[in-house]
């Protein structure tokens, strides 16, 4: 893969409150905001950080599946509703399941690449809520192969698919030692989402999270494997931020320290009709990371904090061994032992993760993006990790279906 | 006759009623799901549900559409498997209204009782009036076969006195759904002294298949439930009376209503339960109650001074509370029945009751309300602390709350001692699953 011809730079992010069962305003009978409300909030979010929203020279929104959730095709054609201005200007949707938001990090990067557009608006967007979690199983779903594997897959589907990767890495590296490890994640996670106003579990106030990290699964009323806590809700919410050429930059305004340059990515493509040949191992979000390790030169050992695609506290642990943080079999044991927290060598997922902050699906990629560009700049608020100079990278993982369509990307503050 | 043979065919008498309509949506979902299994899927099903009420039937359909939609979303798992050679159903969105419409389909509804004629299993959940249910026992009997079962959802009349007087030669049991009985786990078994065999082993294994906790109780007026609900409300008006020389009726009842819910910690106060039970149907349990225990008083001229006023309480069909002792807004009690001036004393916690209130005193330390205690692993502990404290306390709320649960513990010792309920834990079991207490009434607390 060739190194970018020019630089190309991430700023202005903005995240809306991902909201679902958990936050206390949550009501499922009350009306919530729609699709229009989310990208509105989080273009607006953009917008007031930059210094003229005529600058914006494109959009680009990932989505996954709003023609079932909301009824509603023709994304992009809620980018204008942003702002009048944005009206006429190109814009683009793009669709790979949970891995939507990555592939709008993609695109938009790609279009400035391209000489294009010096400034793209990027946006991620998933409202979820509209239906029960039984038929949201069914939309989401739609990540797998529908005429192999739907009908018979779990009636929750992709709890089901992961349910299996844990049920093969609890045979080859035992229950007590993988359930340790995927409870720690969960409480990780939760600790994380307190300190994030914005995140789904911000209210949680379970006292004894390990021990309800620990309850065990429970096949007569979900899947075999898996419990609830190890996975990611139910979520509504957008993210959007700005990539941008240097030119772009100054056009709009933004400094230097206020934003981070996209050092490399790697996107990867597996097979949807295919299931992985190995449950225990994400082969695809491995290839995807050796990409953007290899055109950088980097690796794991220079990144200092990472945004994993923890949907399950499962595919967490396997993504800590497809990023090489952690040996083949040896994340659980990482994780108890505190290897991901906020203070440790490599934070992961600070903000809360999917498990923690929330999962709008189509919008969680650029959700981490948004977070890592904080991160980086020292916007995180009480979720600030220390950046060192030895690791000043940031890296991330946005994965669609069951490690089928992969983005990983890696960022660091602009020089 | 084996069980799924029984359940091929089955009527609901009163089946419009509130637990009639929740007998129904149990049954269509079970027979819906006996009738999925290979097995038995070229026989006929049938569910008759019959009432004398036309209107009624009406909004029935819509229930249990809504409410079989709602068991099949929970039950999704079960269901995949059960529809798993049925190549089109693919989906849960599929599925769930595949299931709804194979249980719909064993339903007719109507107000001809001649319909039962070949059911096998006949549960009654009519008026709780023992004359009607007789007479009703009787025409059923002369319409179905001889080995048709009754099952019986009274809650206080002896189920000997229904067999004997309709002359069901033991084919009846009481099985005592709670309200309501798609949701309580509860249900009170009890068996006549005729009752048969094979109709004990029925009912077993219906609650087994209702996923049912049975509780089994003596075949004596009330059993264990309404015997221990009825005797704690009674106490209830009887302190509120006590109290009214200071602080009048309604201040009396305010005060019982508060203590019993707060000091109790129970999911709400006793004139509030009685409220969503309904004053009529309380008064109609007290009525036969005490027209079979001789030498207690198990009546109140309260009672039926609210039946005169026309006082009910209950339900209305959306399953919002009407209002009775204690006056209602968004289903929560805001003011109470003053019988004087026929009308609602609104709470008033800058005026009367905020004074009731202070003169209750301040909570003893550890007070956690019911809501709070309801899921936590360390409930016990916590009560047992609070209860300590509360028996320590001087305060009038703290001294009516201790006097109240040491009544509570006699009526539930009364009803081991009398034979209605075999031991302790039966009681407890009782008032633990179908009334939501925390703890049993035979207790260490007092």
């Amino acid at each position: 893969m060739a190194k970018h011809r020019k630089k190309v730079y991430a700023a202005a992010g903005y995240n809306t409150v991902s909201f679902g069962s958990g936050r206390k305003e949550f009501h499922p009978k009350k009306v919530r905001p729609g699709l229009e409300q989310y990208i509105e909030e989080a273009g607006k979010g953009v917008i007031a950080q930059i210094n003229d929203v005529n600058n914006i020279d494109e959009g680009v929104i990932g989505n996954f599946m709003a023609a079932r959730f909301n009824r509603q095709g023709n994304l992009p054609g809620f980018i204008p509703t942003i702002d009048p201005s944005l009206e006429y200007k190109p814009c683009t949707r793009v669709e790979g399941a949970c891995g939507s938001g990555g592939l709008a990090l993609y695109t938009s990067i790609k279009t400035v690449l391209s000489d294009l557009a010096d400034v793209v608006l990027c946006i991620g967007v998933e409202v979820q809520n509209t239906y029960k979690a039984i038929y949201g199983a069914d939309i989401l779903g739609g990540a797998g192969h529908y005429m192999s594997q739907r009908k018979n897959g779990h009636a929750y589907f992709f709890p089901g698919q992961f349910s299996d990767r844990a049920g093969a890495c609890y045979e080859k590296f035992g229950y007590d030692y993988m359930r340790k490890g995927m409870a720690t994640w969960y409480v990780r996670a939760i600790e994380n989402a307190r300190k994030n106003p914005k995140a789904q579990e911000y209210h949680n106030s379970i006292e004894d999270l390990f021990a309800t990290g620990m309850t065990p699964p429970n096949p007569k009323v979900f899947v075999d494997h898996l419990n609830v806590y190890d996975c990611s809700k139910v979520s509504d919410g957008a993210s959007a931020l700005i990539f941008a050429s240097e030119e772009g930059l100054n056009k709009i305004g933004i400094e230097r320290k206020d934003a981070v340059e996209v050092v490399s990515w790697g996107q990867s493509q597996a097979d949807v009709t295919k299931l992985p040949e190995d449950p225990t191992r994400l082969t695809t979000t491995h290839r995807s990371c050796q990409k953007a390790y290899e055109t950088s030169g980097l690796s794991s050992k220079d990144i200092g904090i990472a945004e994993v695609h923890d949907c399950f506290s499962i595919g967490g642990l396997l993504h800590l061994e497809a990023a090489g943080f952690a040996e083949y079999g040896k994340a659980a044991g990482f994780v108890a032992d505190g290897g991901t927290k906020s203070d440790s060598e490599i934070p992961v997922n600070p903000t809360g993760g999917l498990v923690g902050f929330g999962h709008y699906t189509g919008g969680t990629g650029v959700r981490q993006a948004v977070d890592l560009v904080h991160q980086l700049t020292t916007k995180a608020g009480d979720c600030q990790v220390k950046i060192t100079p030895e690791r000043p990278y940031g890296l991330m993982i946005s994965m669609g279906g069951n490690d089928r369509t992969v983005t990983c990307m890696i960022f660091k503050k602009a020089d | 006759m084996n069980f799924d043979e029984r359940i091929r065919n089955v009527s609901i008498i009163g089946a419009a009623g509130k637990m009639g309509s929740g007998i129904a949506l149990l049954m269509a979902g079970e027979m819906a799901r006996s009738k999925l299994k290979p097995e038995n899927r070229d026989f006929k099903y049938r569910l008759n549900l019959i009432d004398v009420s036309d209107d009624a039937l009406d909004g029935l359909s819509g229930y249990l559409r809504a409410q079989l939609t709602k068991a099949g979303e929970k039950a999704c798992v079960m269901l995949r498997e059960l529809y798993k050679d049925r190549e089109e159903l693919v989906e849960n969105f599929d599925i769930i209204p595949a299931f709804v419409d194979d249980a719909t389909s064993l339903i007719r509804m109507g107000t001809d009782l001649n319909v039962v004629k070949d059911s096998h299993v006949i549960f009654e959940a009519i008026i709780e009036d023992k004359d009607i249910k007789v007479d009703v026992l009787k025409k059923l009997d002369s319409i179905s076969g001889k080995d048709t079962l009754y099952l019986t959802n009274t809650s206080s009349i002896p189920i000997h006195v229904l067999n004997d007087e309709a002359k069901l030669g033991g084919r009846i049991i009481g099985f005592h759904f709670y309200n309501p009985p798609a949701v309580q786990r509860l249900a009170e078994l009890i068996p006549a002294d005729k009752t048969t065999q094979e109709l004990k082993d029925f009912s077993s294994e219906l609650a087994k298949r209702l996923r049912k906790k049975i509780v089994p109780s003596n075949d004596i007026a009330g059993f264990i439930g309404n015997g221990h609900f009825l005797r704690d409300g009674l106490y209830a008006i009887a302190e509120a009376k006590k109290l009214s020389k200071d602080h009048a009726l309604a201040g009396g009842i305010y005060i019982m209503n508060k203590i019993s819910q707060d000091l109790l910690v129970r999911p709400m106060g006793i004139f509030q339960l009685i409220d969503y039970v309904g004053v009529d149907v309380y008064h109609c349990i007290s009525q036969t109650v005490s027209g079979y225990i001789k030498g207690e008083k198990l009546t109140d001229d309260l009672l039926d001074k609210m039946m005169e006023k026309k006082v009910m309480g209950g339900q209305r069909a959306d399953g919002s509370q009407k209002d009775g002792f204690l006056k209602y807004e968004k289903g929560r009690p805001a003011g109470v029945y003053d019988l004087d001036s026929g009308k609602y004393k609104m709470f008033d916690p800058q005026g009367w009751s905020g004074e009731l209130d202070k003169k209750l005193g301040k909570y003893p330390e550890g007070f956690y309300p019911w809501r709070t205690l309801l899921m936590d692993p360390k409930k016990e502990e916590k009560l047992s602390a609070f209860f300590k404290n509360l028996n320590a306390s001087s305060t009038l709320g703290s001294k009516l709350a201790t006097a109240y649960l040491k009544n509570s513990k006699q009526i539930g010792q009364k009803l081991v001692d009398s034979k209605v309920a075999k031991s302790a834990e039966d009681v407890n079991a009782v008032l633990l699953n179908g009334f939501y207490h925390l703890y049993g009434p035979i207790n260490d607390y007092v």
